[in-house]
Protein backbone atom coordinates (compact mmCIF):
# COMPACT_ATOMS: atom_id res chain seq x y z
CA UNK A 1 0.00 0.00 0.00
CA UNK A 2 2.12 2.59 1.56
CA UNK A 3 4.59 1.19 -1.65
CA UNK A 4 2.25 2.04 -4.33
CA UNK A 5 1.00 5.40 -2.49
CA UNK A 6 4.82 6.50 -3.32
CA UNK A 7 4.99 5.51 -6.34
CA UNK A 8 1.89 7.64 -6.86
CA UNK A 9 3.58 10.55 -5.44
CA UNK A 10 6.85 10.49 -6.81
CA UNK A 11 5.05 10.33 -10.44
CA UNK A 12 3.02 13.07 -9.34
CA UNK A 13 6.72 14.97 -8.79
CA UNK A 14 8.30 14.10 -11.94
CA UNK A 15 5.29 15.80 -13.70
CA UNK A 16 5.48 12.64 -15.72
CA UNK A 17 2.81 10.10 -15.73
CA UNK A 18 0.68 10.97 -13.05
CA UNK A 19 -2.49 8.73 -12.38
CA UNK A 20 -5.75 10.18 -13.63
CA UNK A 21 -8.44 10.66 -10.78
CA UNK A 22 -11.13 8.58 -11.76
CA UNK A 23 -8.53 5.79 -11.02
CA UNK A 24 -9.42 6.61 -7.41
CA UNK A 25 -13.39 5.57 -7.52
CA UNK A 26 -13.09 1.82 -8.71
CA UNK A 27 -9.86 1.65 -6.38
CA UNK A 28 -12.09 3.03 -3.28
CA UNK A 29 -14.41 0.49 -3.96
CA UNK A 30 -12.43 -2.32 -3.74
CA UNK A 31 -11.00 -0.69 -0.47
CA UNK A 32 -14.55 -1.06 0.81
CA UNK A 33 -14.88 -4.33 -0.34
CA UNK A 34 -12.32 -5.17 2.41
CA UNK A 35 -13.03 -2.99 4.74
CA UNK A 36 -16.70 -3.05 5.15
CA UNK A 37 -17.02 -7.03 6.27
CA UNK A 38 -14.01 -6.11 8.53
CA UNK A 39 -16.44 -3.59 10.48
CA UNK A 40 -19.23 -6.54 10.38
CA UNK A 41 -16.70 -8.64 12.18
CA UNK A 42 -15.95 -5.71 14.37
CA UNK A 43 -20.09 -4.87 14.46
CA UNK A 44 -20.43 -8.54 15.82
CA UNK A 45 -17.60 -8.93 18.55
CA UNK A 46 -19.09 -9.00 21.84
CA UNK A 47 -16.42 -6.52 23.51
CA UNK A 48 -17.51 -7.25 27.33
CA UNK A 49 -16.88 -11.25 26.78
CA UNK A 50 -13.87 -10.59 24.30
CA UNK A 51 -11.25 -11.22 26.81
CA UNK A 52 -12.68 -14.33 28.14
CA UNK A 53 -13.55 -15.45 24.54
CA UNK A 54 -10.31 -15.39 22.85
CA UNK A 55 -8.37 -16.40 26.40
CA UNK A 56 -10.57 -19.47 26.34
CA UNK A 57 -8.80 -22.84 26.86
CA UNK A 58 -10.25 -23.63 23.15
CA UNK A 59 -9.36 -20.35 21.46
CA UNK A 60 -5.90 -20.41 22.98
CA UNK A 61 -4.77 -24.42 21.95
CA UNK A 62 -6.32 -23.46 18.28
CA UNK A 63 -4.28 -20.52 17.82
CA UNK A 64 -0.96 -22.25 18.84
CA UNK A 65 -1.97 -24.95 17.13
CA UNK A 66 -2.53 -22.58 13.58
CA UNK A 67 1.01 -20.67 14.68
CA UNK A 68 2.92 -24.11 14.98
CA UNK A 69 1.60 -25.36 11.61
CA UNK A 70 1.53 -22.19 9.66
CA UNK A 71 5.33 -21.99 10.59
CA UNK A 72 6.28 -25.32 9.70
CA UNK A 73 4.17 -25.06 6.33
CA UNK A 74 5.83 -21.30 5.29
CA UNK A 75 9.30 -23.47 6.13
CA UNK A 76 8.46 -26.40 3.69
CA UNK A 77 7.14 -23.55 1.23
CA UNK A 78 10.48 -22.08 1.16
CA UNK A 79 12.33 -25.30 0.92
CA UNK A 80 9.81 -26.03 -1.94
CA UNK A 81 9.26 -23.14 -3.23
CA UNK A 82 12.34 -21.70 -3.85
CA UNK A 83 13.99 -24.12 -6.45
CA UNK A 84 10.42 -24.32 -7.63
CA UNK A 85 10.52 -21.03 -8.81
CA UNK A 86 14.20 -21.14 -10.21
CA UNK A 87 13.77 -23.46 -12.12
CA UNK A 88 10.40 -21.92 -13.31
CA UNK A 89 12.46 -18.27 -14.20
CA UNK A 90 15.63 -19.85 -14.69
CA UNK A 91 15.28 -23.31 -15.34
CA UNK A 92 14.71 -23.19 -19.29
CA UNK A 93 13.01 -26.24 -19.24
CA UNK A 94 10.85 -27.52 -21.80
CA UNK A 95 7.13 -27.38 -20.78
CA UNK A 96 7.91 -24.42 -18.53
CA UNK A 97 4.36 -23.07 -19.28
CA UNK A 98 2.27 -26.58 -18.58
CA UNK A 99 4.44 -26.32 -15.18
CA UNK A 100 3.19 -23.02 -14.34
CA UNK A 101 -0.30 -24.15 -14.48
CA UNK A 102 0.28 -26.82 -12.28
CA UNK A 103 1.80 -24.68 -9.70
CA UNK A 104 -1.69 -22.47 -10.21
CA UNK A 105 -3.54 -25.30 -9.62
CA UNK A 106 -3.69 -24.77 -5.62
CA UNK A 107 -5.41 -21.37 -6.27
CA UNK A 108 -7.92 -22.32 -8.52
CA UNK A 109 -9.21 -25.66 -6.69
CA UNK A 110 -11.83 -25.29 -3.89
CA UNK A 111 -9.70 -25.65 -0.86
CA UNK A 112 -12.28 -28.54 -0.15
CA UNK A 113 -11.30 -30.30 -3.23
CA UNK A 114 -7.90 -29.68 -2.47
CA UNK A 115 -8.62 -31.34 0.54
CA UNK A 116 -10.12 -34.65 -0.57
CA UNK A 117 -7.38 -34.61 -3.77
CA UNK A 118 -4.77 -35.18 -0.43
CA UNK A 119 -7.32 -37.58 0.90
CA UNK A 120 -7.01 -39.46 -2.75
CA UNK A 121 -3.58 -39.45 -2.57
CA UNK A 122 -2.24 -39.90 1.00
CA UNK A 123 -5.38 -41.60 2.94
CA UNK A 124 -5.95 -44.68 4.04
CA UNK A 125 -7.13 -46.04 0.52
CA UNK A 126 -5.00 -43.58 -1.59
CA UNK A 127 -2.80 -44.11 -4.40
CA UNK A 128 0.13 -44.13 -1.77
CA UNK A 129 -1.52 -43.96 1.32
CA UNK A 130 -2.58 -47.40 0.86
CA UNK A 131 1.22 -49.09 0.93
CA UNK A 132 1.75 -46.37 3.83
CA UNK A 133 -0.94 -48.17 5.44
CA UNK A 134 0.38 -51.18 5.33
CA UNK A 135 3.82 -50.08 6.59
CA UNK A 136 1.81 -48.43 9.74
CA UNK A 137 2.08 -44.98 8.66
CA UNK A 138 -0.87 -43.01 8.36
CA UNK A 139 -1.20 -39.56 7.41
CA UNK A 140 -4.99 -38.92 8.24
CA UNK A 141 -6.09 -37.16 11.86
CA UNK A 142 -2.71 -35.92 12.29
CA UNK A 143 -1.07 -32.86 12.63
CA UNK A 144 1.21 -33.63 9.82
CA UNK A 145 -2.26 -34.05 7.55
CA UNK A 146 -2.56 -29.78 8.83
CA UNK A 147 0.75 -28.84 7.90
CA UNK A 148 0.48 -30.78 4.30
CA UNK A 149 -3.40 -29.30 3.82
CA UNK A 150 -1.60 -25.91 4.33
CA UNK A 151 1.71 -26.37 2.27
CA UNK A 152 -0.38 -27.61 -0.72
CA UNK A 153 -3.14 -24.39 -0.81
CA UNK A 154 0.17 -21.47 0.28
CA UNK A 155 3.05 -23.02 -2.29
CA UNK A 156 1.89 -21.15 -5.33
CA UNK A 157 1.92 -17.40 -3.07
CA UNK A 158 5.55 -18.41 -2.44
CA UNK A 159 6.43 -19.42 -5.99
CA UNK A 160 4.63 -16.95 -8.14
CA UNK A 161 5.59 -13.60 -6.14
CA UNK A 162 9.25 -15.24 -5.86
CA UNK A 163 9.32 -15.80 -9.56
CA UNK A 164 8.06 -12.91 -10.34
CA UNK A 165 11.24 -11.38 -7.85
CA UNK A 166 13.38 -13.26 -10.26
CA UNK A 167 12.21 -11.97 -13.27
CA UNK A 168 12.68 -8.87 -12.51
CA UNK A 169 15.86 -8.72 -11.19
CA UNK A 170 16.86 -10.07 -14.40
CA UNK A 171 19.79 -12.53 -14.16
CA UNK A 172 22.85 -9.93 -15.53
CA UNK A 173 24.71 -10.02 -12.19
CA UNK A 174 24.64 -14.17 -12.60
CA UNK A 175 26.30 -13.74 -16.12
CA UNK A 176 28.56 -11.37 -14.90
CA UNK A 177 29.45 -13.49 -12.43
CA UNK A 178 29.73 -16.84 -13.94
CA UNK A 179 32.12 -14.87 -16.65
CA UNK A 180 34.31 -14.72 -13.64
CA UNK A 181 34.30 -18.23 -12.91
CA UNK A 182 31.98 -18.67 -10.28
CA UNK A 183 30.23 -21.99 -10.18
CA UNK A 184 26.55 -22.12 -9.90
CA UNK A 185 25.88 -22.81 -6.59
CA UNK A 186 28.20 -20.06 -5.70
CA UNK A 187 26.20 -17.67 -7.95
CA UNK A 188 23.17 -18.94 -6.59
CA UNK A 189 23.95 -18.83 -3.10
CA UNK A 190 25.84 -15.67 -2.65
CA UNK A 191 24.28 -13.62 -5.68
CA UNK A 192 20.34 -14.71 -6.78
CA UNK A 193 19.53 -15.10 -2.87
CA UNK A 194 20.32 -11.73 -1.95
CA UNK A 195 18.86 -10.34 -4.49
CA UNK A 196 15.50 -11.97 -4.32
CA UNK A 197 15.53 -11.31 -0.56
CA UNK A 198 12.91 -9.17 -0.33
CA UNK A 199 10.75 -11.03 -2.84
CA UNK A 200 11.24 -14.36 -0.86
CA UNK A 201 10.63 -12.66 2.11
CA UNK A 202 6.85 -11.51 1.00
CA UNK A 203 6.17 -14.56 -0.72
CA UNK A 204 6.86 -16.34 2.94
CA UNK A 205 4.88 -13.49 4.37
CA UNK A 206 1.92 -14.37 1.80
CA UNK A 207 2.43 -17.97 2.04
CA UNK A 208 2.10 -18.10 6.27
CA UNK A 209 -0.86 -15.93 6.09
CA UNK A 210 -2.73 -18.22 3.86
CA UNK A 211 -1.74 -21.33 5.79
CA UNK A 212 -2.84 -19.47 8.79
CA UNK A 213 -6.47 -18.99 7.00
CA UNK A 214 -6.44 -22.22 5.48
CA UNK A 215 -10.05 -24.07 6.23
CA UNK A 216 -11.11 -26.14 3.89
CA UNK A 217 -8.40 -28.81 3.10
CA UNK A 218 -7.62 -28.69 6.76
CA UNK A 219 -11.14 -30.12 7.77
CA UNK A 220 -11.77 -32.47 4.69
CA UNK A 221 -8.39 -33.84 4.63
CA UNK A 222 -7.06 -33.79 8.35
CA UNK A 223 -10.45 -33.77 10.42
CA UNK A 224 -10.96 -31.52 13.66
CA UNK A 225 -9.93 -32.13 17.06
CA UNK A 226 -8.70 -29.90 19.50
CA UNK A 227 -4.96 -29.74 20.01
CA UNK A 228 -4.28 -31.73 17.17
CA UNK A 229 -5.78 -30.77 13.78
CA UNK A 230 -8.60 -28.04 15.36
CA UNK A 231 -6.73 -24.52 14.16
CA UNK A 232 -8.18 -21.45 14.84
CA UNK A 233 -10.36 -21.48 11.08
CA UNK A 234 -11.71 -25.01 12.43
CA UNK A 235 -12.43 -23.97 15.68
CA UNK A 236 -13.97 -20.55 14.77
CA UNK A 237 -16.25 -22.86 12.01
CA UNK A 238 -17.68 -24.67 15.43
CA UNK A 239 -18.21 -22.27 16.96
CA UNK A 240 -20.85 -20.38 14.90
CA UNK A 241 -22.69 -23.39 15.28
CA UNK A 242 -23.84 -22.07 19.08
CA UNK A 243 -22.18 -19.17 19.57
CA UNK A 244 -21.43 -16.55 16.16
CA UNK A 245 -20.55 -13.66 18.34
CA UNK A 246 -18.26 -15.89 19.73
CA UNK A 247 -17.26 -16.82 16.50
CA UNK A 248 -16.53 -13.35 15.48
CA UNK A 249 -14.45 -12.72 18.36
CA UNK A 250 -12.29 -15.19 17.49
CA UNK A 251 -12.04 -14.10 13.61
CA UNK A 252 -10.90 -10.84 15.22
CA UNK A 253 -8.10 -12.91 16.72
CA UNK A 254 -6.73 -14.28 13.78
CA UNK A 255 -7.26 -11.20 12.08
CA UNK A 256 -5.32 -9.74 14.51
CA UNK A 257 -2.44 -12.02 14.70
CA UNK A 258 -2.12 -12.36 10.49
CA UNK A 259 -2.05 -8.22 10.33
CA UNK A 260 1.07 -8.84 13.44
CA UNK A 261 2.65 -11.06 11.45
CA UNK A 262 2.82 -9.40 8.45
CA UNK A 263 4.05 -6.05 9.69
CA UNK A 264 6.61 -7.94 12.10
CA UNK A 265 7.99 -9.21 9.14
CA UNK A 266 7.99 -6.85 6.66
CA UNK A 267 8.14 -3.85 9.24
CA UNK A 268 9.08 -0.41 6.69
CA UNK A 269 10.39 -2.34 4.09
CA UNK A 270 7.92 -2.13 1.40
CA UNK A 271 8.59 -5.49 -0.29
CA UNK A 272 5.95 -5.95 -2.52
CA UNK B 1 -2.33 -4.14 -25.07
CA UNK B 2 -2.48 -7.27 -23.19
CA UNK B 3 -2.87 -5.46 -19.81
CA UNK B 4 -6.19 -3.31 -21.38
CA UNK B 5 -7.59 -6.40 -23.11
CA UNK B 6 -7.78 -8.01 -19.88
CA UNK B 7 -8.83 -5.40 -18.09
CA UNK B 8 -12.05 -5.34 -20.95
CA UNK B 9 -12.47 -8.74 -20.47
CA UNK B 10 -12.79 -8.59 -16.53
CA UNK B 11 -15.22 -5.47 -16.54
CA UNK B 12 -17.57 -7.55 -19.51
CA UNK B 13 -17.35 -10.37 -16.71
CA UNK B 14 -18.40 -8.08 -13.88
CA UNK B 15 -20.87 -6.55 -15.99
CA UNK B 16 -22.43 -9.83 -16.83
CA UNK B 17 -22.08 -11.19 -13.49
CA UNK B 18 -23.85 -7.66 -11.67
CA UNK B 19 -26.85 -8.27 -15.15
CA UNK B 20 -26.96 -11.76 -13.80
CA UNK B 21 -27.72 -11.11 -10.54
CA UNK B 22 -30.31 -8.25 -11.23
CA UNK B 23 -32.03 -10.56 -13.36
CA UNK B 24 -32.45 -13.53 -11.76
CA UNK B 25 -35.12 -11.63 -9.50
CA UNK B 26 -36.67 -9.63 -12.37
CA UNK B 27 -37.19 -12.86 -14.46
CA UNK B 28 -38.89 -14.85 -11.66
CA UNK B 29 -41.03 -11.58 -10.82
CA UNK B 30 -42.03 -11.69 -14.73
CA UNK B 31 -42.71 -15.27 -15.02
CA UNK B 32 -44.67 -15.39 -11.67
CA UNK B 33 -47.46 -13.11 -12.85
CA UNK B 34 -50.55 -12.80 -10.91
CA UNK B 35 -51.30 -16.49 -10.24
CA UNK B 36 -48.26 -17.66 -9.30
CA UNK B 37 -46.62 -18.09 -5.45
CA UNK B 38 -43.07 -18.47 -4.47
CA UNK B 39 -42.89 -20.17 -1.08
CA UNK B 40 -39.41 -20.38 0.33
CA UNK B 41 -38.62 -23.15 2.51
CA UNK B 42 -35.45 -23.23 4.78
CA UNK B 43 -35.14 -26.74 5.72
CA UNK B 44 -31.88 -28.62 7.87
CA UNK B 45 -29.68 -30.17 5.87
CA UNK B 46 -30.63 -33.53 6.41
CA UNK B 47 -34.01 -33.18 4.87
CA UNK B 48 -32.65 -32.69 1.44
CA UNK B 49 -33.97 -35.97 0.17
CA UNK B 50 -37.44 -35.68 1.77
CA UNK B 51 -37.90 -31.78 1.11
CA UNK B 52 -36.93 -31.96 -1.95
CA UNK B 53 -39.74 -34.89 -3.16
CA UNK B 54 -42.23 -33.09 -0.73
CA UNK B 55 -41.77 -29.90 -2.68
CA UNK B 56 -42.32 -31.52 -5.69
CA UNK B 57 -45.56 -33.02 -4.52
CA UNK B 58 -46.41 -29.69 -2.93
CA UNK B 59 -45.68 -27.93 -6.21
CA UNK B 60 -48.30 -30.56 -8.12
CA UNK B 61 -51.26 -30.61 -6.03
CA UNK B 62 -51.02 -26.32 -5.89
CA UNK B 63 -51.01 -25.33 -9.32
CA UNK B 64 -49.08 -21.87 -9.22
CA UNK B 65 -47.26 -22.19 -6.47
CA UNK B 66 -43.13 -22.58 -6.61
CA UNK B 67 -41.79 -24.09 -4.06
CA UNK B 68 -37.97 -22.39 -3.35
CA UNK B 69 -35.86 -24.79 -0.82
CA UNK B 70 -33.09 -23.86 1.06
CA UNK B 71 -31.11 -26.73 2.96
CA UNK B 72 -28.28 -26.03 5.07
CA UNK B 73 -27.29 -26.85 8.81
CA UNK B 74 -30.14 -25.78 10.62
CA UNK B 75 -28.31 -23.57 13.20
CA UNK B 76 -27.03 -21.71 10.04
CA UNK B 77 -31.00 -21.31 8.88
CA UNK B 78 -31.65 -19.93 12.48
CA UNK B 79 -28.67 -17.41 12.27
CA UNK B 80 -30.36 -16.56 8.69
CA UNK B 81 -33.99 -16.04 10.03
CA UNK B 82 -32.78 -14.44 12.98
CA UNK B 83 -30.50 -11.82 10.66
CA UNK B 84 -33.96 -10.92 8.70
CA UNK B 85 -33.51 -14.17 5.38
CA UNK B 86 -36.86 -13.70 3.68
CA UNK B 87 -37.77 -17.39 4.85
CA UNK B 88 -41.61 -18.27 5.24
CA UNK B 89 -41.52 -21.97 6.40
CA UNK B 90 -38.72 -23.15 8.62
CA UNK B 91 -37.73 -26.92 9.21
CA UNK B 92 -34.90 -27.59 12.12
CA UNK B 93 -33.20 -31.08 12.81
CA UNK B 94 -33.92 -30.17 16.46
CA UNK B 95 -35.71 -27.92 18.73
CA UNK B 96 -33.46 -26.36 20.63
CA UNK B 97 -32.50 -24.55 17.26
CA UNK B 98 -36.37 -24.38 16.89
CA UNK B 99 -36.19 -22.50 20.41
CA UNK B 100 -34.12 -19.89 19.27
CA UNK B 101 -36.37 -18.50 16.16
CA UNK B 102 -39.40 -19.05 18.26
CA UNK B 103 -37.59 -17.46 21.17
CA UNK B 104 -37.28 -14.00 18.82
CA UNK B 105 -41.21 -14.20 18.30
CA UNK B 106 -40.15 -15.01 14.13
CA UNK B 107 -42.67 -18.10 14.19
CA UNK B 108 -46.42 -18.07 13.50
CA UNK B 109 -47.90 -20.16 15.84
CA UNK B 110 -46.16 -23.49 17.83
CA UNK B 111 -43.87 -25.26 15.85
CA UNK B 112 -45.11 -28.75 14.68
CA UNK B 113 -43.09 -32.15 15.58
CA UNK B 114 -43.01 -33.92 12.09
CA UNK B 115 -40.19 -36.59 12.48
CA UNK B 116 -37.43 -38.23 14.42
CA UNK B 117 -33.86 -39.87 14.26
CA UNK B 118 -31.85 -41.69 15.88
CA UNK B 119 -27.79 -42.39 15.55
CA UNK B 120 -26.46 -45.01 13.62
CA UNK B 121 -22.93 -46.77 13.34
CA UNK B 122 -21.51 -45.85 9.90
CA UNK B 123 -18.50 -47.75 8.30
CA UNK B 124 -16.90 -48.31 5.19
CA UNK B 125 -18.54 -51.06 3.23
CA UNK B 126 -18.34 -54.78 4.42
CA UNK B 127 -17.22 -53.19 7.87
CA UNK B 128 -13.63 -54.02 8.33
CA UNK B 129 -13.13 -53.56 11.60
CA UNK B 130 -15.10 -55.67 12.86
CA UNK B 131 -17.58 -53.31 14.40
CA UNK B 132 -21.25 -54.46 15.90
CA UNK B 133 -21.94 -52.57 18.39
CA UNK B 134 -22.00 -49.00 20.59
CA UNK B 135 -19.04 -50.61 23.29
CA UNK B 136 -16.79 -51.69 19.64
CA UNK B 137 -16.37 -48.27 19.27
CA UNK B 138 -14.32 -47.36 22.48
CA UNK B 139 -11.94 -50.22 21.28
CA UNK B 140 -8.14 -49.31 20.91
CA UNK B 141 -7.13 -49.07 17.82
CA UNK B 142 -10.61 -48.24 16.38
CA UNK B 143 -10.43 -44.80 14.42
CA UNK B 144 -13.98 -43.63 15.25
CA UNK B 145 -14.67 -39.98 13.88
CA UNK B 146 -17.92 -38.64 15.57
CA UNK B 147 -19.52 -34.89 15.84
CA UNK B 148 -18.41 -31.83 17.62
CA UNK B 149 -20.51 -31.49 20.63
CA UNK B 150 -21.81 -28.60 19.35
CA UNK B 151 -23.43 -29.38 16.81
CA UNK B 152 -26.92 -31.63 17.21
CA UNK B 153 -25.69 -34.61 16.20
CA UNK B 154 -22.43 -34.23 19.00
CA UNK B 155 -25.05 -33.53 21.61
CA UNK B 156 -26.88 -37.05 20.77
CA UNK B 157 -23.33 -38.82 21.00
CA UNK B 158 -22.63 -37.05 24.32
CA UNK B 159 -25.57 -38.40 25.63
CA UNK B 160 -25.41 -41.83 24.48
CA UNK B 161 -22.26 -42.08 25.91
CA UNK B 162 -23.22 -40.68 29.00
CA UNK B 163 -26.19 -43.04 28.66
CA UNK B 164 -24.08 -46.30 28.28
CA UNK B 165 -21.10 -45.65 30.25
CA UNK B 166 -18.80 -46.17 26.97
CA UNK B 167 -16.70 -43.31 26.64
CA UNK B 168 -14.84 -42.96 23.16
CA UNK B 169 -11.91 -41.64 22.35
CA UNK B 170 -12.59 -39.91 18.71
CA UNK B 171 -9.64 -38.84 16.11
CA UNK B 172 -11.79 -36.36 14.83
CA UNK B 173 -14.63 -34.22 16.12
CA UNK B 174 -16.45 -32.99 12.25
CA UNK B 175 -18.86 -29.90 12.25
CA UNK B 176 -20.92 -31.64 10.31
CA UNK B 177 -22.82 -34.91 10.11
CA UNK B 178 -21.56 -34.77 6.05
CA UNK B 179 -18.12 -34.28 7.24
CA UNK B 180 -18.25 -37.42 9.53
CA UNK B 181 -19.93 -39.54 6.78
CA UNK B 182 -17.07 -38.19 4.37
CA UNK B 183 -14.51 -40.02 6.66
CA UNK B 184 -16.29 -43.23 6.71
CA UNK B 185 -16.88 -43.45 3.18
CA UNK B 186 -13.45 -42.51 2.03
CA UNK B 187 -12.33 -44.85 4.94
CA UNK B 188 -9.93 -42.94 6.25
CA UNK B 189 -12.13 -43.65 9.84
CA UNK B 190 -13.16 -47.42 11.15
CA UNK B 191 -16.64 -45.96 12.07
CA UNK B 192 -18.55 -42.78 12.39
CA UNK B 193 -21.89 -41.79 14.55
CA UNK B 194 -24.35 -40.25 12.21
CA UNK B 195 -28.53 -40.64 11.36
CA UNK B 196 -30.39 -43.70 10.43
CA UNK B 197 -31.27 -41.37 7.61
CA UNK B 198 -27.86 -40.65 6.02
CA UNK B 199 -26.83 -44.42 6.48
CA UNK B 200 -29.82 -45.11 4.51
CA UNK B 201 -29.40 -42.28 2.19
CA UNK B 202 -25.51 -43.51 1.83
CA UNK B 203 -26.42 -46.40 -0.28
CA UNK B 204 -23.50 -48.68 -0.48
CA UNK B 205 -21.49 -46.40 0.22
CA UNK B 206 -21.46 -47.30 4.19
CA UNK B 207 -22.72 -50.03 5.87
CA UNK B 208 -24.71 -48.90 9.26
CA UNK B 209 -24.69 -51.04 12.29
CA UNK B 210 -27.84 -49.74 14.36
CA UNK B 211 -27.23 -49.85 18.31
CA UNK B 212 -29.91 -49.96 21.15
CA UNK B 213 -28.13 -47.58 23.27
CA UNK B 214 -29.19 -44.68 20.00
CA UNK B 215 -32.63 -44.74 22.03
CA UNK B 216 -31.10 -42.50 24.70
CA UNK B 217 -31.08 -39.68 22.64
CA UNK B 218 -33.80 -39.41 19.77
CA UNK B 219 -34.16 -36.52 17.54
CA UNK B 220 -37.19 -34.58 17.19
CA UNK B 221 -37.60 -32.51 13.85
CA UNK B 222 -40.36 -29.31 14.53
CA UNK B 223 -41.12 -27.09 11.85
CA UNK B 224 -42.97 -24.48 11.82
CA UNK B 225 -44.39 -21.50 9.50
CA UNK B 226 -43.01 -17.99 10.01
CA UNK B 227 -44.34 -14.66 11.16
CA UNK B 228 -43.03 -13.10 8.14
CA UNK B 229 -43.93 -15.08 5.68
CA UNK B 230 -45.31 -13.19 2.44
CA UNK B 231 -48.10 -15.86 2.40
CA UNK B 232 -48.92 -17.17 6.04
CA UNK B 233 -51.84 -19.29 4.44
CA UNK B 234 -49.84 -21.28 2.14
CA UNK B 235 -46.54 -21.68 5.06
CA UNK B 236 -49.66 -23.10 7.24
CA UNK B 237 -50.49 -25.45 4.13
CA UNK B 238 -47.01 -26.86 3.38
CA UNK B 239 -46.79 -27.33 6.91
CA UNK B 240 -49.93 -29.15 7.00
CA UNK B 241 -48.86 -31.34 3.93
CA UNK B 242 -45.60 -32.13 5.79
CA UNK B 243 -46.92 -33.09 8.76
CA UNK B 244 -49.91 -34.74 7.29
CA UNK B 245 -50.19 -38.80 5.97
CA UNK B 246 -48.34 -37.87 2.54
CA UNK B 247 -45.03 -36.30 4.42
CA UNK B 248 -45.17 -39.03 6.59
CA UNK B 249 -44.85 -41.72 3.83
CA UNK B 250 -41.75 -39.93 2.36
CA UNK B 251 -40.37 -39.53 5.95
CA UNK B 252 -40.60 -43.05 6.90
CA UNK B 253 -39.22 -44.43 3.69
CA UNK B 254 -36.75 -42.55 3.99
CA UNK B 255 -36.13 -43.54 7.77
CA UNK B 256 -37.01 -40.95 9.69
CA UNK B 257 -39.18 -42.19 12.87
CA UNK B 258 -42.69 -40.53 13.94
CA UNK B 259 -42.83 -38.56 16.60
Amino acid sequence: MTARARTVRRGGGAGGSALPRWVLVPAALGLLLFVLPLLGILSRVPWARFAALITSESALTALLLSLRTASVSTVLCVLLGVPMALVLARGHVPGTRVLRSVVLLPLVLPPVVGGLALLWVLGRRGLIGATLSVLGVEVGFTTAAVVLAQTFVSLPFLVLSLEGALLTAGDRYESVAATLGARPGRVLVRITVPLIAPGLLSGAVLAFARALGEFGATITFAGSLQGVTRTLPSAIYLQRETDPDAAAAMSLLLVVVAVVVVVAVRGRRSVL
Amino acid sequence: MRGRALVAGLAVALLAACGGGEDGPSAAGTSSAPAERTLTVFAAASLTATFTQLGTEFEAAHPGVRVRLNFAGSSDLATQIGEGAPADVFASANESTMAKVTGQSLTAGEPVDFATNVLEIATPPGNPAGITGFADLARPGVKVVVCAPQVPCGAATETVEEASGVTLSPVSEEPSVTDVLGKVTSGEADAGLVYVTDVRDAGDAVTGVEFPESSAAVNTYPVAALEDATDAGLAEEFVDFVTGPDGREVLQDAGFGTP
